[in-house]
């Protein structure tokens, strides 16, 4: 079974789902993997706590994780899509074992590869994210499918007890580019600042 | 060889502590077991096991987004999962550490360690690496503290490449029996 149609009637569209979630969320500290999650995010309103990627392609949920266990009284939103969980399925054992209590994972789920022309994903198929990470050891991971269960879920994904894990249907769908910066050392360098102070943020002997 | 337990996974260690280092993310070998139980034993450092070498590049760029230093332990096989997740370090102009226990070169008996050991420094080096070599035990704790000051102080990508005249060669059947 390979569906690679019907993500286009999902009723969730991604934009709104990260404005929802991330819209006056100053203290949240966002990592959003590349391609359309990392435009989504920058349309919802580029800020200096949001790191997003233009490569290290399944390699944002460790990124994730390095920032929670740096930050263990800051809540780590990882915004990600299927193509690069899918890459980093790995990581999900290694997250889990760590046990994070201050780390969320959403993965916006299209079933597509967005950014190299919405060609299907496995999740298009048999392959379940959250069943996955359940069993690596998620205690909390759930897909939603439509408006209420997202807005059930959004307390959860913001405060709740970590670490956790949510798949969001969204349609397959391609919405205007947003931009964010682009080189990653200004986008370090301006995360760390805003974090740290504007002293050890670029000073690490500081 | 002497029976003699060898001093340099603790000067390795006392030089992580030194470094200020706390994220030590690992897939285990064999060379790094003694360096890994004194991280895993350390309430001050999170010694995190990964499926693959290069979900810890990807973790220190987070540790270091968050302000905490780390090192990555692997073996020389490990520096080929990784190649792409340096990119975000290059780019990002990230400091990152990595002490590598080199299969691959002195007295190896598995063939299939020999195109990652033999390429072992050239691949980092085209990577954006410097490489230290670390040829001589007594040499562990100078060479680390070194590395991690042009890792951490210079935002540098530094590999330290443990030889394996160092690590000791690992022995496939005893040598009567060939």
């Amino acid at each position: 079974m390979w569906d690679r149609n019907r993500a286009e009637s999902y009723p969730l569209h991604r934009r709104d789902v990260v404005e929802h979630l991330i819209k006056d969320m100053d203290d949240l500290l966002i990592v959003a993997g590349l391609g359309a999650p990392a435009w989504d995010t920058t349309a919802a309103g580029d800020r200096d706590l949001i790191y997003p990627l233009w490569g290290a392609m399944g390699g944002t949920a460790m990124i994730g994780l390095g920032l929670a266990l740096s930050q263990p009284e800051r809540r780590v939103l990882v915004i990600t899509g299927d193509g690069d969980m899918l890459m980093g399925m790995g990581s999900l054992a290694t997250i889990a074992l760590q046990r994070p209590s201050n780390l969320s994972i959403v993965v916006l789920d299209n079933e597509r590869y967005g950014e190299t022309g919405m060609q299907a994903t496995h999740t298009a198929g048999p392959v379940d994210l959250a069943a996955v990470a359940h069993s690596c050891g998620f205690e909390q991971a759930a897909t939603l499918y439509d408006e209420e269960e997202f807005d059930h879920a959004t307390p959860t994904i913001l405060e709740g007890e970590g670490p956790l894990f949510f798949v969001i249907k969204i349609r397959a769908e391609d919405p205007p580019l947003v931009l964010p910066p682009r080189d990653g050392a200004h986008l370090k360098d301006r995360f760390r600042m805003a974090l740290l102070g504007s002293e050890k943020g670029v000073n690490p002997a500081a | 060889m002497t029976d003699t337990p060898a001093t340099w996974p603790k000067d390795i260690y006392a030089a992580l502590k030194a470094l200020d280092v706390h994220h030590v993310p690992y897939v285990p070998d064999a060379g790094h077991t003694r360096l890994i139980d004194l991280c895993l034993g350390d309430n001050e450092m999170s010694a995190v096991p990964l499926t693959t070498e290069e979900e810890g590049v990807a973790m220190l760029a987070g540790s270091w987004l968050g302000g905490k230093r780390g090192t990555l332990l692997m073996q020389s096989s490990g520096i080929g999962n990784c190649v792409n997740m340096y990119s975000t370090i290059k780019v990002g102009r990230y400091p990152l550490l990595t002490l590598i226990t080199m299969r691959g070169q002195w007295g190896e008996a598995n063939p299939w360690q020999l195109p990652m050991g033999q390429n072992a420094a050239e691949i980092l080096r085209l990577s954006g690496f410097q490489v230290f070599s670390l040829d001589e035990a007594e040499m562990a704790g100078e060479i680390v503290s070194a590395g991690g000051r042009t890792a951490f102080e210079a935002n540098q990508m530094v590999a330290v490449l443990i030889s394996q005249r160092v690590v000791g060669s690992k022995a496939f059947a005893p040598a009567e029996a060939n």
